[in-house]
């Protein structure tokens, strides 16, 4: 079962605007039945202002389908089109509190039926330039077509450079399999076969040097802290070694239930800070010249 | 209805993706937690009586399956690391031969290990099926070379119910001398077998499908088989399946096999019975719907519907909000907008293959509940349908594929 938000599911089962709109002069139509999806969206646009007056959708498609177009409807009336064209699918996403990596491409598909609907009004021909994939990352969303791509257009051979490039892989790991398949398909194409080991130190672009690296942990470090300390609690950075970042955990903070969330979130600011992965250990003070790693 | 939704008692149809363990089997299994800890492989009293009632568990297991000798059964981690170890060890056992046998609606145990098997360096028959989910057996036999290490088939859809020829395939296989795997995860406990008198070598089960434990499963592996173990270490399971028994867990499946075959009658009369009511009163009540896969040739318990013109993920959040438990073949998440590949390999045309709804029964289902969700259905299907741009009023909108002109596909 998805992990939808309240407002999705309320969305779902009570959708807004749905139905056709014989009056309508805007239509955007996006998707089709043989992927799963299809969404109609209906506009009626005050001609002299470009004011949106009522919108409406028809939608074929799972839940968050439904609930994306019906956001999307309630989001753009009394909007003008170019207020409307100003709502991109996170909006829309956002709106709904949130939908599952694997449902983003809902709301993607409600901002594409604007567009379209936008361009029908207009007299202009709408063109989609976008592709899926199958969804490869899982913690930042990223399907295969992109990885694709960007493997291609900037020569990568490595699942660190991926992750660099598109952010694919630098959570949780498990999708790495899936990448060095397609870096091993793109790289075949252009005649190099894929090895696991890293490469050379000096090609890999845009690397930090030493000092830059500590300047950006300290950066994100320092970024982190007023939140703690408004909960009475403080983080100091204690070591870098290699990709192992020691901190300590002060006042509230230390041996907080909390505690693996909050060095989650930090963590996550330092992969995408540095670009590379990292991992951030807690350590314990013991004495100046000593640290101690908690059991 | 006058009562409210949230206060009816939830109807769980989705019996072919678990089962609910049957109370007398967790009530046999506790005792195995605390005070019956002991290792049965251990020299001691402790281990002993473990070891006395893990071979009443595993006979009760064989008397479910009609095994010869209850030596031939080897209790693995469930469904999936039985079909795992019955095809690795058949490619493990003959080395020359680099080619397997399988149908394109497999499980995705099977199906999945294959894809990976493929890019290994196997080649892969998978066998089609046609618009009911039946096999060709002239094309099958056609592939039964010295070439082949082991052919591996289910017994039955666990999508659609259907069953495939499987006793009639294994006699083939083994005169032209190649194994001959079945995954029976959908079978065993439904429908009676007798592995006595099959040419099955090998065959896959899991508990938590009759109402036994999760965690727990088996091969049957008939004795005189070639095999390799996948897991390798301590002598359990006669040296094919290391690591220390899950004593729980075989104890729970011996007492879910035990009233499997008590109420092998009821499910094949009863059960069937409600199933057949439930596909008559929506079909009866819902246009534009067909039941999928081989109508007359399923297991007793299984209903699968292909709605038109609506998705199936919508359709369970709204049975879900009536406390109706089913399953869709869709996924329909980024970039596999797909039916399953169940769907794909009948060829049921894309308008029907988003909106497949699984409904499968089981014993403890009552005829009260297959009722309600008859009652259900319909105006659930007419609720999505209102919303859909291929559906008008009282039916399809004509030609949908080309009323909704999107600018792109």
């Amino acid at each position: 079962m998805w992990d939808y938000s309240e407002t999705v599911k309320e969305h779902f089962y009570n959708p807004r605007n749905a139905g056709p709109m014989p009056e309508a002069n805007a239509i955007g139509e996006v998707g089709s039945i043989s992927c799963g999806d299809a969404l109609r969206l209906m506009l009626k646009v005050e001609p002299e202002t470009e004011k949106i007056v009522d919108a409406s959708f028809q939608t074929f498609g799972c839940g968050s389908a439904i609930a994306s177009s019906s956001a999307l409807t309630e989001m753009i009336k009394g909007k003008t089109l170019e207020e409307a064209l100003a709502v991109s699918n996170q909006d829309i996403a956002d709106f709904l509190g949130g939908l599952p990596p694997e449902k983003m491409h809902c709301s993607v598909m409600g901002r594409e039926a604007l567009q379209s609907a936008v361009a029908n009004f207009r007299g202009e021909e709408w063109k989609d330039d976008h592709e899926e994939g199958a969804l490869i990352c899982k913690c930042f969303a990223i399907d295969s077509v992109m990885i694709e791509d960007t493997i291609r257009a900037n020569n990568l051979c490595s699942v660190e450079q991926v992750t660099n490039y598109t952010k694919a892989g630098g959570g949780c790991s498990s999708c790495h399999e899936g990448i060095e398949e397609i870096l091993a398909k793109v790289m075949a194409e252009r005649g190099e076969t894929f090895s696991p080991a890293p490469p050379p130190e000096k090609t890999r672009p845009g690397k930090l040097s030493t000092l830059e690296r500590i300047r950006r942990i300290e950066q994100v470090i320092e970024r982190a802290r007023p939140n703690l300390q408004r909960d009475h609690g403080d983080i100091e950075l204690v070591d870098v070694e290699g990709k192992t970042i020691y901190v300590a955990m002060k006042g509230a903070c230390a041996g907080c239930q909390m505690e693996a969330l909050t060095l989650g979130g930090i963590q996550q600011q330092m992969i995408e800070a540095l670009g590379e992965l990292v991992k951030l250990v807690p350590v314990k003070l013991k004495s100046p010249q000593g640290l101690v790693n908690p059991s | 209805m006058s009562t409210p939704n949230s206060l009816l008692k939830p109807i769980y149809l989705d019996n072919n993706a678990t089962t609910r363990c049957a109370p007398e089997a967790v009530a046999a299994m506790l005792p195995y937690f605390t005070e019956q800890f002991g290792n049965p492989s251990s020299m001691h009293s402790f281990g002993a009586k473990v070891g006395h009632e893990v071979k009443a568990a595993r006979a009760a297991l064989q008397k479910l399956i009609g095994a010869e000798y209850d030596s031939e059964i080897v209790y693995t981690a469930g469904g999936t690391e039985a079909d795992n170890t019955a095809i690795l060890s058949a490619l493990k056992a003959s080395p020359d031969r680099k080619e397997i046998i399988t149908s394109a609606v497999e499980h995705h145990a099977v199906l999945h290990l294959c894809d990976q098997l493929e890019k290994d360096g196997y080649t892969i028959h998978r066998l089609k099926v046609d618009g009911r989910g039946r096999i060709d057996l002239d094309e099958y036999r056609k592939l039964l070379t010295d070439k082949v290490a082991i052919v591996s088939v289910m017994w039955a859809n666990n999508e659609t119910g259907t069953f495939f020829p499987v006793e009639e395939m294994a006699r083939m296989a083994r005169d032209a001398n190649i194994l001959f795997h079945t995954d029976a995860v959908q079978v065993v406990g439904k429908v009676p077998i007798n592995m006595a008198e099959s040419a099955i070598d090998m065959l896959s089960l899991s508990g938590h499908k009759l109402h036994g434990p999760k965690g727990i499963g088996a091969l049957y592996l008939r004795r005189g088989s070639r095999f390799r173990p996948l897991l390798r270490g301590g002598g359990q399971e006669r040296g094919r399946r290391a690591g220390t028994e899950n004593v729980p867990g075989i104890i729970g499946l011996g007492v879910a096999a035990r009233l499997a075959l008590e109420h092998m009658s009821f499910e094949n009369t009863h059960v069937r019975a409600l199933r057949d009511k439930l596909q008559a009163g929506i079909l009866a009540a819902v246009p534009n719907a067909f039941a999928t896969g081989d109508l007359d040739n399923r297991l007793p318990n299984t209903l699968n519907i292909a709605f038109e013109y609506v998705e199936g993920e919508a359709i369970l959040m709204l049975l879900n909000k009536q406390g109706i438990a089913a399953s869709s073949g869709s996924a329909c998440t980024s970039g596999s907008l797909e039916p399953s590949h169940v769907m794909r390999a009948m060829g049921i045309p894309y308008t029907a293959a988003h909106g497949t709804i699984r409904f499968s029964l089981s014993r403890e289902n009552t005829e009260e509940e297959i009722d309600r969700v008859i009652a259900a259905v319909p105006p659930i299907i007419a609720q999505l349908r209102k919303l859909s741009p291929y559906w008008d009023g009282d039916g399809p909108v004509a030609d949908p594929e080309k009323a909704f002109a999107p600018t792109y596909a």
